[in-house]
């Protein structure tokens, strides 16, 4: 009984844990506003360790940015030819290496103001928010504009951040090209450098 | 006049190629990689150990101080603005573009202050290479020069021409010409672009690192982010429509 139970336990939380996950406001200016808060607020916990503050910005990742999307979107065309095999592999490090990019930017930029003042719904899958990082000693204002796939219009995710309308994951996606050209497409090149640079 | 001549026909060389190219070549193509990836890495070992550093001493000193290099270099770029909104067409811009240089170099001392831009004008930055693009030329093949960077034909193309005939500033200071008795040297030119970049460089220390510490092909990201801004300043928009996702909803 007693073994039952040592089972049982993890389980539950395994079943539970989505619930007691943190959820943000459908409305995606609201959304992103509420995320970024939250965020900000991981990274600038001094209470928190690193490696907390690094596991904290993973989880908001996980749950609110469409990784695999990003993943397929900024492999490009060749994702049609690979196996199912390949794909998993590239696409379990396409996450770690956007998990592990994504938390240095953020702490990058954490210590600047952050403001959501516009949005438009550009169609039923995608709304842009528009938001801004305010001027600060070495930087100047920078605008941020967020590609929201709202497709499950109750779950809003993140698909591409725009800073002063350059495309992150399509600067991802040429960076990716770039690899794959220089290596005849072979997809083992670009998994290899993703490889590397989590390993870093 | 021999020498005029000479000019005429080396430009029309190049424009020849250029339109052939511009026609024949994708954008993103590129001209010499090789040679480009190891100019890039060049480019990257001066930023390192001159610009880089020069950089951030200058984000130390005080804020007016960068502020009016900023705005100083902004008004004198504005001489180039002014011919290339005329060539695009664009009337309202080269009227917001000469009276914002009027109010900056008069009220503002010297394009030091910016009260032009608290008078509501603005002042959108121009080049021949822009214009072009407004024309419809393509980038045609990209490159990398040493020291100036990024670039494609039609850009370095388009430069050449505004050093030599748009941009009033650049024929007073590194041709050397006299425009209504106001004349300048080469030193001046060096002087204010040196200045430009510093200026551009010191707002951009943490955008830099950034990038160079999350790529794993720092020049091919550096390649797309110039060709996104370029295209994105000549079609004057700030946001982005990029269709390919649409692929993924299907």
């Amino acid at each position: 009984m007693k073994k039952g139970l040592f089972f049982l336990i993890p389980a539950l939380y395994l079943y539970l844990s989505p619930i007691f996950a943190v959820t943000y406001n459908s409305e995606p200016k609201i959304f992103v506003q509420e995320l970024v808060d939250d965020a900000v607020k991981s990274l600038s916990d001094k209470s928190l360790t690193e490696e907390e503050k690094n596991d904290a910005i993973e989880k908001i990742a996980l749950e609110n940015v469409d990784i695999k999307a990003l993943g397929l979107y900024t492999l490009g065309s060749i994702r049609k030819d690979l196996d199912e095999n390949t794909m998993n592999n590239y696409q379990e490090l396409f996450q770690k290496y956007f998990l592990k990019s994504l938390t240095s930017r953020l702490t990058d930029y954490s210590s600047q103001k952050f403001e959501v003042f516009n949005s438009e719904q550009k169609s039923s899958n995608y709304t842009i928010v528009n938001s801004k990082i305010a001027e600060s000693i070495n930087s100047p204002e920078v605008k941020i504009d967020w590609r929201i796939y709202t497709k499950n219009p109750q779950k809003p995710l993140i698909r591409d951040l725009i800073v002063e309308g350059l495309s992150l994951a399509r600067t991802q996606k040429e960076e990716f090209a770039s690899i794959l050209n220089s290596n005849n497409n072979d997809v083992n090149a670009l998994i290899n450098k993703l490889q590397e640079f989590v390993s870093k | 006049m021999e020498t005029k001549k000479i000019q005429i026909i080396l430009y029309s060389i190049l424009l020849n190629i250029f339109l052939l190219g511009s026609a024949n070549a994708q954008s993103e193509n590129e001209c010499f990689e090789k040679i480009s990836r190891g100019v890039f890495k060049f480019n990257q070992g001066f930023d390192n150990i001159i610009l880089e550093p020069v950089a951030k001493a200058y984000n130390k000193l005080p804020e007016p101080v960068k502020n009016g290099t900023g705005n100083f270099t902004s008004n004198i770029a504005t001489l180039l603005s002014i011919p290339n909104h005329l060539l695009q067409g664009e009337l309202r811009s080269a009227g917001h573009a000469t009276g914002s240089f009027l109010i900056n170099s008069t009220v503002g001392v010297l394009g030091l202050g910016n009260p032009a831009a608290k008078m509501g004008l603005k002042n959108q930055r121009e080049d021949l290479g822009q214009t072009l693009g407004a024309y419809g030329v393509k980038g045609g093949c990209y490159f990398v020069l040493p020291i100036l960077g990024p670039t494609t034909l039609r850009d370095s193309v388009g430069m050449v021409i505004d050093n030599n005939y748009l941009d009033a500033f650049a024929r007073v200071t590194w041709h050397e010409r006299e425009i209504k008795s106001i004349s300048g040297t080469k030193l001046d030119y060096v002087g204010i672009k040196s200045a430009e970049a510093i200026d551009f460089r010191g707002d951009n220390i943490i955008n830099f690192e950034s990038l160079e510490k999350n790529s794993i092909d720092l020049y091919a990201a550096t390649k797309s982010l110039y060709l996104q801004n370029r295209s994105k300043k000549i079609q004057n928009e700030t946001g982005t429509d990029d269709d390919a996702w649409g692929d993924l909803d299907k």
